[in-house]
């Protein structure tokens, strides 16, 4: 299959995950979607790999290496963006990020 | 490479430090001692450093510019220690962590001063990130700062994804993650480069906050608590342009490359100087307005990165130096006045001469004042634009808001000086005295000398 399926394919993912961040208000769902962008990276990075692989390069492992790294950055992201997520509740009850706007005034 | 690996160490200590004393005092001076001890390891470094650099793995590279910058960032973050540090108290009970929460966003930015590895970026704009994020939240309790910290989260990790596509478009037309073999302006140009390009300009920008990615930073930096915000708008900020400025310089340069990312960063350097400027002169809080005069000197800052020569690289050090100790000098007056309102400030010359005198220093190195750190920063960084040659609006643009900004800090000034009040301050230690001139020393010495930095470099 040639390269340009896994392009088209992880930017579409990646719009679809900005889309969702610029026009949905929970913030779970805005995350969900932060999430969905950085797999489409994830993929694209695969796909890159195996393309110059291909084509003869011997490090081109290092992009899956890649991979691995924005995966447990990803992980540790999710541990305080959870606890934030929390946070925001427990004093509000709410997780719209809508609603801290409103309290403040 | 001493540093990184002892402020990394530093974090994880002071971690358990907090399980084990409970004394918040002795926290304190023992986080003091550490950057301290990171402090010196850094400097034996820079004077025994050997033939200009050396690479790590291909991975980091130690060399003199870097170890420099991040000598200044830790002589920052100890005046920071030293004028701050007891307010820490005040935010939270953990304090240990949020010193140790302080020391990874330190070895962040010792990645990111020496990377030389897309990899390795990523990872240092990760580090200095996340750990901001639990620091902007720290009150817990205050709905002002879970906001910070909810939309800085949300907005920064958006950022990081932006980010990394673009690493990824940029290896899919390189084939490599180092920045030293990437050398995209000797062949013809890939459009997934320029892409790429884009994307990291953006994620980037957003990063050190510059128009039209700034709508995040008042919000964020008026809500943390004020001690974090000190330190936000001040290291890490210069942080993030040391990373910016070594990507761009190292790996975009050259014929056919910079012609194409040059006019978009000029136009958002010119956007974040009129935009920080203007808006700043509106605000009402002293704390707000610093917020938005942290955007216009980062316009300043990213002039350093347009200009593309050595003028620009020293002047991005003298400029991290004179703004991180302005601002921080800046926010520890703040912090001892109780109303953060220009109103708040009003008579404060007569109560506390000391105070004031420190505070209108300060302000006049942020505004570029001869005599201070501020005007020989702005100075560099605008004739190293003047010697780039193709972009002489953006110095005279440059050089307007800089006039533009003497009026709202000299707003601060007046009120101290020339207004009668009586306004609430705290109590102050004869140690934060002894602090407070030698953060007034540290600006005059640089502005009437800078070689004393520069001669490092």
């Amino acid at each position: 299959m040639p390269v340009q399926y896994y392009i088209f394919l992880s930017i579409a993912l990646f719009c679809i995950g900005i889309m969702g961040v610029l026009m949905r208000r929970n913030a779970i769902i805005i995350f969900m979607c932060i999430e969905l962008m950085l797999n489409a990276v994830n993929l694209l990075l695969v796909a890159f790999s195996k393309m110059w692989a291909d084509a003869g390069r011997i490090d081109a492992a290092a992009a899956q290496i890649f991979v691995f790294f924005i995966m447990v950055v990803a992980a540790a992201e999710v541990a305080v963006g959870l606890a934030i997520i929390v946070m925001v509740y427990r004093n509000t009850h709410s997780v719209d990020i809508n609603i801290l706007n409103r309290l403040k005034n | 490479m001493n540093s990184l690996i002892s402020t990394a160490l530093s974090g994880v200590v002071l971690m358990f430090v907090g399980l084990f004393v409970s004394n918040r005092q002795r926290i304190k001076y023992f986080a003091i001692a550490l950057v301290l001890v990171a402090f010196v390891a850094n400097l034996l470094e820079l004077s025994t450093l050997q033939g200009g650099s050396q690479t790590l793995f291909g991975m980091l590279e130690v060399s003199k510019f870097g170890l420099l910058f991040n000598a200044v960032m830790l002589g920052a973050t100890l005046l920071y220690f030293l004028l701050c540090g007891s307010e820490f108290e005040k935010v939270g009970e953990h304090v240990a962590d949020y010193f140790a929460l302080i020391f990874f966003i330190l070895s962040g930015i010792m990645l990111a001063s020496g990377f030389s590895s897309l990899l390795m970026l990523f990872l240092a704009i990760e580090i200095i990130s996340i750990p901001q994020y639990i620091l902007a939240g720290a009150d817990k309790k205050n709905l002002k700062s879970n906001e910070a910290s909810l939309k800085y989260f949300l907005m920064g990790s958006f950022s990081t994804g932006i980010l990394l596509m673009g690493i990824a478009l940029i290896y899919g037309a390189s084939g490599t993650f180092n920045i030293n073999e990437l050398a995209l302006g000797t062949g013809e140009l890939h459009p997934l480069t320029i892409g790429g390009i884009m994307l990291l300009i953006f994620a980037l920008a957003f990063k050190v906050s510059a128009v039209p990615f700034h709508f995040w930073t008042p919000d964020v930096y008026d809500g943390s608590p004020t001690v974090f915000t000190a330190f936000m708008a001040t290291v890490v900020k210069a942080g993030g342009f040391i990373a910016f400025l070594r990507l761009f310089h190292v790996s975009f340069t050259g014929g056919a490359i910079s012609q194409h990312w040059l006019l978009v960063l000029a136009i958002i350097a010119a956007a974040t100087l009129v935009l920080g400027n203007l808006t700043a002169v509106f605000q009402q809080s002293v704390k707000r307005m610093l917020a938005y005069s942290s955007i216009a000197q980062a316009g300043f800052m990213l002039l350093a990165v347009i200009a593309l020569n050595e003028t620009a690289t020293q002047g991005i050090i003298l400029y991290a130096a004179a703004y991180s100790v302005a601002t921080i000098g800046m926010f520890g007056v703040l912090m001892k006045v109780k109303d953060y309102t220009f109103e708040g400030f009003n008579g404060l010359a007569r109560k506390q001469p000391l105070l004031a005198l420190a505070a209108t220093i300060f302000l006049f190195s942020l505004a570029g004042i001869p005599l201070t750190a501020g005007f020989f920063a702005k100075y560099f960084v605008l004739s190293a634009v003047v010697q780039q040659g193709n972009l002489l609006w953006l110095v005279i643009l440059a050089v307007i808001c800089a006039a533009i900004s003497v009026y709202y800090y000299f707003r601060v000034i007046m009120a101290m000086y020339f207004k009668a009040g009586e306004p609430e301050v705290g109590v102050i230690t004869p140690a934060f005295r002894t602090v407070l001139i030698i953060a007034i020393i540290i600006v005059i010495v640089l502005g009437v000398y800078p070689g004393v930095l520069l001669q490092w470099a």
